[in-house]
């Protein structure tokens, strides 16, 4: 498979792009100076038969009409919004994503995040780290344990949060496209009632047409002054400047973020704000999940040029 | 009117009191009218100009209950002045601020937080464990300072699922600790005085065993004579390079020096600690790492545990005096 041309967008994670290196005849996008058109010319666009993205850069219908040999794409997170899935589907490219071996990380990042916020442990670590433990009563925080919690998609990190939820006493209900059959939750047919009835709400569905900006500001005055939100999964579910106002004029209690509009750009009326907590989208970024992660992404890939079945397909 | 509250006032002087040496900060946030009582009434120390032995002396004859918190040691000097005292209430779960000796030796009753704080302190105890392998306020300080638009990503964490948690302290609070992070895909084990017999978790006898197979320690026991710097540099290198140690009992439990020497030449991997052993005081060269989560002593206080705590201690003070058992007696 050495001969095989693979085109990594963007640079991810360094065990993958020795892995790729190895195995297949590795390109990289970022070493492009010119237009896309011109580097893929130059660098035998036409024996690029994978495309390795992730949640920055996938496969949009601009790169793939420029790789006429291209028959798959292996995509580094589990999320697709990246990807022109319907162009992939038109042109019988194969999708395979990063679905469950990243789930248990994003679950435990979301519980980090609400933990972070109710609880104020980023602010006192910087309140203790500059001397100011010795001059005043750190304000009081809000219990977790036994608070509703609201959960937006309740697929495999949905549910994967309920259940850590459920272990601090939580009561759990959800808003999705459907009713799940295997869930004993409280349903939501609308996201409204859903922000209505509980206190800390966690956005972690699929980034789509539908769900884009699917909280806005209705959702969060229904969730109100006491409640608090939590993004784990693309900025743009959120209406970012309303979520900002919200919190400036208290009408929102308090925000756990990983993802933004416009990543790296972080509102900067968020940075001086002690009921938030940033992440720089970290969701699944231990050693032992990027490891993984890279791994399904190389065994897709093998698995595709060996003409065997995808292991995670998506198209 | 005013003849009736006279009598009101001048019955409620008559009632018997508890002692209060030095400001509790639960009392202030909950607010006063909510400690009233028709059974006995609160009796300040810090109020009075008196120097305290004076003090204790001039109203020994009416203090028949002390309540007391963390900050005020309850010992046997003291208690000598108080000859009435039947009951020492404390805000506290720990108790190693009062003499239990002495108090058992005068047959005075000792009652404690109970479990009131016991979700809290394992949410805590969670949120900083979770923070330290995936280094949440690390990171959050990294993109606040503008760093991840000029700097990139930040480094790895480490994944909590799959880890090897050792309880030191399966009580109550040790108790709700596992049962949040099995939730995450961990697995739990213990160290504690006695085996439980009701529980399936794998016992150690000692706390290096323990520490010798396990990925992260998690402190949860109180501080006696026996447990005082259990976790020394023995334990921490048992504990190894990629190990965490997460605090959330008393400070002294743990050898600080060793502690800190160790987390400066990697000993260990990282730590989460809301107690230390002379607080306010964090050792400094915990400022610099951000392999560490600090905190000060906070894992109590939420408004809701608060408000469960008032009910308790109000709830012993009057079962105290209507001679009924109380609700949260320590008792070996």
């Amino acid at each position: 498979m050495k001969s095989i041309g693979v085109l990594m967008t963007c640079p991810m994670h360094k065990y993958l792009e020795q892995q790729l290196e190895t195995h297949f005849n590795l390109f990289k996008l970022w070493h492009c100076n010119s237009s896309i058109t011109e580097f893929l010319k130059t660098h035998q666009g036409n024996t690029i038969r994978a495309v390795v993205g992730n949640t920055e850069i996938g496969a949009d219908a601009e790169l793939i009409a420029s790789l006429p040999s291209l028959e798959i794409v292996a995509s580094y997170s589990v999320g697709l919004d990246k990807i022109d899935l319907r162009k992939c589907e038109e042109k019988g490219i194969r999708v395979a994503n990063t679905p469950d071996v990243l789930t248990d990380d994003v679950a435990d990042l979301a519980v980090g995040l609400i933990l972070g916020v109710l609880r104020g442990i980023c602010a006192s670590d910087a309140y203790v780290r500059i001397g100011k433990w010795k001059d005043a009563d750190f304000g009081l925080a809000t219990k977790f344990s036994g608070k509703s919690v609201g959960i937006v998609g309740l697929g495999r990190i949905g549910t994967a949060i309920a259940k850590r939820a459920e272990a601090f006493g939580c009561s759990i209900s959800y808003f999705s496209r459907s009713q799940k059959s295997f869930a004993n939750y409280k349903f939501y047919s609308n996201i409204i009632d859903l922000a209505t009835s509980c206190q800390i709400l966690i956005v972690a569905c699929a980034l789509t047409e539908e769900t884009r900006h699917i909280i806005n500001r209705e959702v969060i005055d229904a969730l109100g002054p006491k409640g608090i939100l939590i993004n784990i999964g693309r900025g743009a579910h959120v209406d970012e400047t309303e979520l900002v106002s919200a919190l400036l004029e208290g009408r929102l209690g308090g925000a756990g973020l990983d993802v933004y509009e416009n990543e790296p750009e972080v509102p900067e009326e968020l940075l001086g704000l002690g009921n938030v907590v940033l992440q720089p989208h970290v969701g699944s970024d231990t050693v032992e999940t990027s490891d993984a992660m890279a791994d399904l992404v190389i065994s897709n890939l093998k698995a595709h040029f060996s003409k065997k079945s995808l292991l995670t397909p998506v198209i | 009117m005013m003849a009736v509250s006279t009598d009101c006032h001048k019955a409620q002087q008559d009632f018997p009191k508890v002692l209060i040496l030095k400001p509790i900060s639960f009392l202030a946030h909950v607010g006063e009218r909510h400690v009233a009582s028709n059974k006995f009434t609160f009796l300040k120390a810090y109020e009075s100009s008196l120097p305290l032995h004076q003090f204790l002396s001039t109203h020994s004859p009416s203090i028949k209950a002390i309540l007391s918190s963390v900050g005020t040691p309850i010992t046997a000097d003291i208690l000598q002045l108080l000859p009435e005292v039947g009951v020492v209430v404390t805000t506290s779960v720990g108790l190693n601020q009062v003499d239990l000796p002495e108090c058992r030796r005068r047959g005075i009753k000792v009652a404690n937080a109970g479990s009131v704080f016991s979700d809290d302190v394992a949410d805590f105890a969670a949120g900083l464990l979770i923070d330290v392998l995936r280094k949440v306020s690390a990171s959050d300080g990294y993109v606040r300072k503008g760093l991840w638009a000029t700097k990139g990503d930040y480094p790895l964490g480490s994944k909590l699922g799959g880890k090897r948690i050792g309880i030191v302290g399966l009580g109550s609070i040790g108790f709700a600790v596992a049962k949040r992070l099995e939730a995450f895909g961990c697995s739990i084990s213990y160290n504690s005085r006695k085996r439980k017999p009701h529980v399936s978790y794998p016992f150690y006898e000692s706390v290096c065993e323990l520490a010798a197979n396990c990925d992260v320690l998690v402190i949860c026991c109180e501080l006696t004579d026996q447990t005082r710097h259990m976790i020394n540099k023995e334990v921490l290198s048992a504990l190894g390079k990629e190990g965490v140690i997460v605090n959330i009992g008393r400070g002294a439990i743990i050898n600080e020096k060793e502690m800190v020497q160790c987390l400066v030449q990697g000993e260990i991997a990282g730590a989460g600690l809301d107690v230390f052993e002379n607080e306010p005081d964090v050792p400094v060269e915990l400022f610099a790492m951000d392999n560490v989560v600090l905190s000060p002593h906070i894992a109590v206080f939420t408004p809701e545990s608060f408000l469960d705590l008032m009910d308790l201690v109000m709830g012993n003070l009057e079962a105290f005096f209507s001679n009924k058992p109380l609700l949260s007696e320590y008792g070996d």
